[in-house]
């Protein structure tokens, strides 16, 4: 029976009323008294030297306020990079300064020049269009190859080459898999782009700046999934405000998948204009903007070698990354290639020996950081597609391959460094082949065969690292910051909670889910429950949302933090009823004495604790307020099965997913419905790399790809009916909730099964291809067809 | 965007009067005009609308038994109102862009404009349609100059199309992935004296008439009288999207699936 309210109830989500009438309130309904507008000039060429900039036209336009180049920023700090890497040969990596404003050099198309501040926004653009720029244009480096090779022009002309680092993984096993690879029955070796990729969350970023000059406070709202490290990054490392003086509100944000995480200068340039100006300073970002701006995904050139015996068995992998960095280091940028992708290596496998080597390459492109699976859906991709390939070279069913080689018994600490508490990856598998029809397929490929199509179909499983943390870990591995969430759960007089979490929704739908846990935890209705985020004024300092982290670290903090009230409501239900409180029992939201028919109601013991009249001041104190920190003790790991099908249209190349089943492993659901929706959003995310998007520049580091005209992001057409399945349960053990997480599965586990289907429908109808590159456009598609 | 000046004139006349002023625009639907402002690449110091114009709007038959478009009628509108009496050229406007497009979008716009990728050149040509202005009539054939070209003069308005209806036709459009504008799109006309073909999206000389097609269709009106012809891949379009040698294949696909969908 499914539930109707609590923990497993599919409730709806309260926010979408406000959301889908109008009502959201993002950053840019936001308008400040006296706010000004702030009009970036960006550069138009990918390299160049920056002779100068003359403004002096520009300031004589009407309505402008004052006009900032890099020169205002001289003396500020750089925009900071949160993980530093230590390379093969244990130095640390290269990190370039990244200033607000560019000085002396640009280094990508987008990179700002100039900031004009203005009374209106078309005002501030109108100047833009008549200051002066004098740019010596330099040859831009964007291949990645050519980037490294001996006398390539320098990103950065004050490191030694474009080399960022050069990190191997697990560096002692470097030998051991060579020579097993050498040594091997049969090694399957592929090479593979996972093509860069630009996150288009629907809301554009904005930032809005603002000064107190009564308290010298600054406040910063922004499009943010995580207010609180944009305020220690911005304050610590930027600016050189403190904490204390500086509050970042993110407020309702549409969508970020990861491109919301990092710290950008226009939030800086915001903050401080504001300051200097004694005036809030507004920047909404364009479409075009963000095309040159959000940092980008992806972007891995890898070569995959898998050596097996002659059974199949796994038993070596290596792989060989050239990771773009783009022109500077934005925020989390270096840890996606390293420990967020290195760590994932082994997939569902016991592959005893594993190497991943990654150069990670600066070149004249927009950075490059975490989008939407971060790392994991590279090396989801990069395993996949070569065991597709291994299994068609050796004759092996590709299903039978995998499961040969799945990993079956828990806990199992891989050769690349992580601990998988637990999973049965033959249940999802299982699940999936049956949501999935697989044993009706060949029925089907003949009534697509009458249409004069080719089926095909494709198999995925894939394992994820999500809420990433612990602490102590990620600080060994170079994170400049730690992984803990927080929560402050404060109980009204009248019994009303409400709970301020550091972990920051932007479509995620934790105003509903996390009030769902708290009414199973006191058995009250969930409508008694309010969520509070967004806000570094009303919120203990947490991590934010990125890495599907929010419930099984934010959640658990919450529980946490739940559980301290609780123990303390009963001692006060104890008093009240002059019991004992080890005889305490909470059910359906009234305390009980065990063994007796004497009961409080929860209304009752929060009213106490607020008029304590009659209360045990000796042993405690009045209030029911109570904060906790949680920082886990492992990564959880989310897993599951995919399976895709697809018709091939042989004249024009056209690709069509017929049907997707996704069997998932969350461990335990707390709203089954926003679970579905998170998963249907990443199957749309990873449909559109397979098939669809791409962030193309041209030579001269041009983007191609700029609007919606040429990037193509996935619609409703575009994507099939899924069949979606989450009944494959096996808890998290170290979480109190026994949750894993489920916002990336989606973009991790599709691209692999897309393309994987793709191929087998070409070799169904005779073309020996064993691989195309995403995404795989109809014109791709045809060109691979008729080399 | 640039400040302008938006007039609203309800006669042709009135219209042709406000376009004689300085830097003066014709604005149908706004659905590429508004775009390029706001991106600054144009800078018109007064729009003059064909959406009040009475004369401009909806579909009606001359004594020639020609179908004779307003200029400022909308996509929408030449869908609804084309369906039974030109089937091949309602399917056409209802693949357009999208109902916010098709509802603001006119076919006067779309025809001044001539994008290489849009789809009402590929019927005009097909059907050997006659445009209108405010001065004098073109013929298909002489009004598409290539790539945004047109004889069209600095304020000359399109004010309506007539097109000639074939005893069957039909377009097919492969859409870019991105734009869902044409990737390459074919519209083939059938007429008593023979079969015109008209070839958008494909060519950097914007939309043209594949003639060995519609000298071979002529003779056989089957998917079979194309499946032997090549169309060179020099002057077609390569980008992201697809390769020149990919567009020739495509109209040569698309052009028999049309003449299938025709008969
Ligand atoms: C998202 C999207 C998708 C689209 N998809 C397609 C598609 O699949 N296929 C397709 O063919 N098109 C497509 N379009 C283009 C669409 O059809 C436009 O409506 C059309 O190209 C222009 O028509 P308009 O009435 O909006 O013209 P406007 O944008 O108002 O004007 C365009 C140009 O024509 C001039 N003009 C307007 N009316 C006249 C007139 N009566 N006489 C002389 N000059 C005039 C204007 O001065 C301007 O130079 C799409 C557009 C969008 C925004």
């Amino acid at each position: 029976m499914p539930k109707d309210s609590g923990i497993g109830a599919s409730t709806k989500r309260r926010e979408d009323v406000r959301f889908l009438t109008g009502r959201g309130r993002y950053t840019d309904d936001i308008n400040l008294r006296g706010q000004a507008y702030v009009h970036f000039l960006r550069s138009d060429v990918a390299h160049g030297t920056l002779k100068g900039v003359d403004t002096s036209a520009a300031e004589a336009m009407p309505g402008v306020i004052r006009i900032f180049t890099g020169a205002d920023f001289e003396g500020v700090g750089g925009l900071p990079c949160g993980w530093q890497i230590t390379d093969r040969q244990g130095n640390p990596m290269q990190e370039p300064p990244h200033p607000v404003l560019a000085q002396g050099k640009v280094r990508h198309v987008g990179d700002p020049i100039a900031a004009v501040v203005a009374d209106s926004f078309e005002e501030a653009r109108d100047a833009a269009e008549a200051i002066e720029v004098d740019i010596e244009e330099l040859p831009a480096v964007v291949d990645m190859k050519a980037a490294l090779a001996d006398g390539a022009p320098k990103v950065h002309d004050d490191l030694s080459s474009n080399l960022c680092y050069d990190w191997g993984f697990v560096e002692d096993n470097r030998q051991a898999v060579d020579d097993a690879i050498k040594g091997a029955h049969h090694v399957t070796t592929l090479e593979l782009v996972n093509q860069r990729l630009a996150p288009n969350a629907m809301e554009p970023r904005v930032a809005i700046g603002d000064y107190a000059g009564h308290n010298d406070e600054s406040t910063l709202y922004t499009t943010s999934q995580n207010p609180h490290v944009i305020r220690l990054l911005m304050g610590a490392f930027v600016l050189g405000i403190p904490e204390h003086k500086l509050r970042v509100i993110a407020p309702d944000v549409g969508g970020g998948f990861g491109s919301k995480i990092f710290h950008y200068a226009e939030e800086a340039f915001c903050t401080f204009a504001a300051k200097q100006l004694k005036r809030p300073v507004k920047w909404t970002s364009t479409r075009t903007e963000a095309f040159m701006s959000d940092a980008q995904g992806r972007d891995h050139v890898t070569k995959v070698e898998l050596a097996l015996d002659a059974e199949g068995n796994f038993l070596a992998y290596r792989t060989d990354t050239l990771a773009n960095m783009g022109a500077y280091l934005s925020t989390f940028s270096t840890s996606v290639p390293t420990w967020l992708h290195g760590t994932l290596a082994a997939g569902n496998y016991k592959t005893p020996l594993i190497y991943v080597n990654v150069k990670a390459v600066f070149t004249n492109t927009v950075p490059v950081d975490a989008y939407r699976g971060a790392g994991r859906p590279e090396a989801t991709y990069q395993l996949e597609r070569v065991i597709d390939k291994a299994a068609r070279e050796m004759g092996i069913d590709p299903v039978e391959l995998r499961r040969r080689n799945f990993i079956t018994e828990f806990p199992y600490a891989t050769p690349v460094a992580v601990e998988y508490d637990t999973g049965d990856y033959a249940a999802t598998l299982d699940k999936a082949l049956e949501i999935a029809d697989w044993d009706s397929f060949d029925k089907r490929a003949e009534e697509s065969a009458k249409k004069g199509l080719w089926r095909g179909r494709g198999i995925n499983t894939y394992i994820e690292a999500c809420g990433i943390a612990p602490s102590a870990l990620v600080g060994q591995l170079g994170a400049r910051a730690g992984l803990y969430e927080s929560a402050t759960v404060r109980v009204n007089a009248t019994g009303g909670l409400v709970v301020m979490t550091g972990s920051h929704s932007h479509g995620q739908g934790h105003e509903t889910a996390f009030p769902q846990v708290i009414a199973e935890m006191i058995g009250i209705d969930a409508n008694m429950v309010e969520i509070v985020h967004g806000d570094t004024a009303n919120t203990p300092m947490g991590m934010g949302t990125y890495g599907s982290r929010s419930i099984a670290v934010g959640g658990s903090a919450m529980v946490r933090a739940t559980e301290k009230i609780i123990a303390k409501a009963k001692k006060i239900a104890a008093h009240l009823m002059e019991a004992s409180d080890a005889d305490i029992e909470l059910k359906d939201g009234a305390f009980t004495v065990a063994g007796t028919d004497k009961s409080v109601a929860w209304g009752d013991v929060t009213l106490a604790a607020y008029v304590p009249h009659n209360y045990p001041l000796e042993d405690i104190e009045p209030g029911l307020e109570e904060t906790a920190f949680y920082d886990p003790s492992n990564f959880t790991y989310p897993a599951g099965a995919y399976i895709c099908e697809v018709e091939v249209d042989p004249e024009t190349g056209k690709v069509t997913v017929d049907r997707f089943a996704a069997a998932d492993d969350f461990g335990n659901v707390i709203n089954p419905m926003i679970v579905e929706g998170q998963v249907h959003g990443g199957l749309a995310q990873g449909l559109g790399q397979a098939l669809l998007e791409n962030c193309v520049y041209d030579e001269n580091g041009q983007l191609l790809s700029a609007t919606y005209m040429d990037y193509a992001m996935p619609r409703a057409d575009d994507l099939p009916s899924y069949r979606v399945d989450h009944s494959c349960q096996t808890p998290c053990t170290h979480n109190p909730l026994g949750v894993k997480g489920c916002g990336e599965a989606g973009a991790i586990g599709s691209p692999p099964a897309v393309v994987n289907a793709v191929v087998d429908a070409l070799q169904r109808g005779g073309k020996d291809i064993t691989h195309i590159d995403m995404p795989l456009s109809p014109g791709r598609v045809w060109a691979a067809m008729n080399v | 965007m640039h400040n302008f000046e938006l007039v609203k004139p309800t006669t042709i006349a009135d219209a042709v009067q406000a376009l004689s002023g300085e830097d003066a625009q014709p604005l149908g639907g706004g659905q590429t005009l508004i775009p390029t402002m706001k991106q600054r690449l144009a800078a018109p110091a007064r729009l003059v609308s064909t959406l009040g114009i009475a004369e401009m709007q909806g579909v009606c038959t001359d004594d020639h038994g020609r179908i004779c478009i307003g200029g400022a009628t909308t996509h929408a509108s030449v869908t609804a109102e084309t369906a039974s009496t030109f089937p091949g050229l309602s399917g056409l406007a209802a693949k357009i862009g999208d109902p916010a497009v098709r509802n603001r979008g006119t076919i006067g716009g779309s025809v001044a404009n001539n994008d290489p990728a849009a789809c009402y050149p590929a019927a005009c040509l097909a059907t050997g349609a006659t445009i209108v202005t405010d001065k004098r009539e073109i013929a298909a054939d002489d009004f598409f100059q290539g790539m945004f070209a047109t004889p069209l003069e600095e304020g000359e308005l399109i004010t309506e199309i007539k097109f000639p209806v074939p005893q069957a036709s039909n377009y097919q459009k492969f859409e870019q992935p991105a734009s869902r504008f044409a990737l390459v799109g074919v519209f083939v006309a059938r007429f008593g004296d023979g079969v015109r073909v008209g070839v958008t999206g494909a060519s950097e000389d914007g939309v043209f008439r594949w003639s060995a097609a519609e000298e071979a269709l002529s003779g056989n009106f089957s998917a079979e009288a194309v499946s032997g012809l090549s169309l060179p891949a020099e002057g077609m379009i390569g980008d992201l999207h697809g390769s020149p040698d990919y567009r020739a294949h495509l109209v040569k696909v698309l052009t028999g699936r049309a003449v299938t969908a025709a008969s």
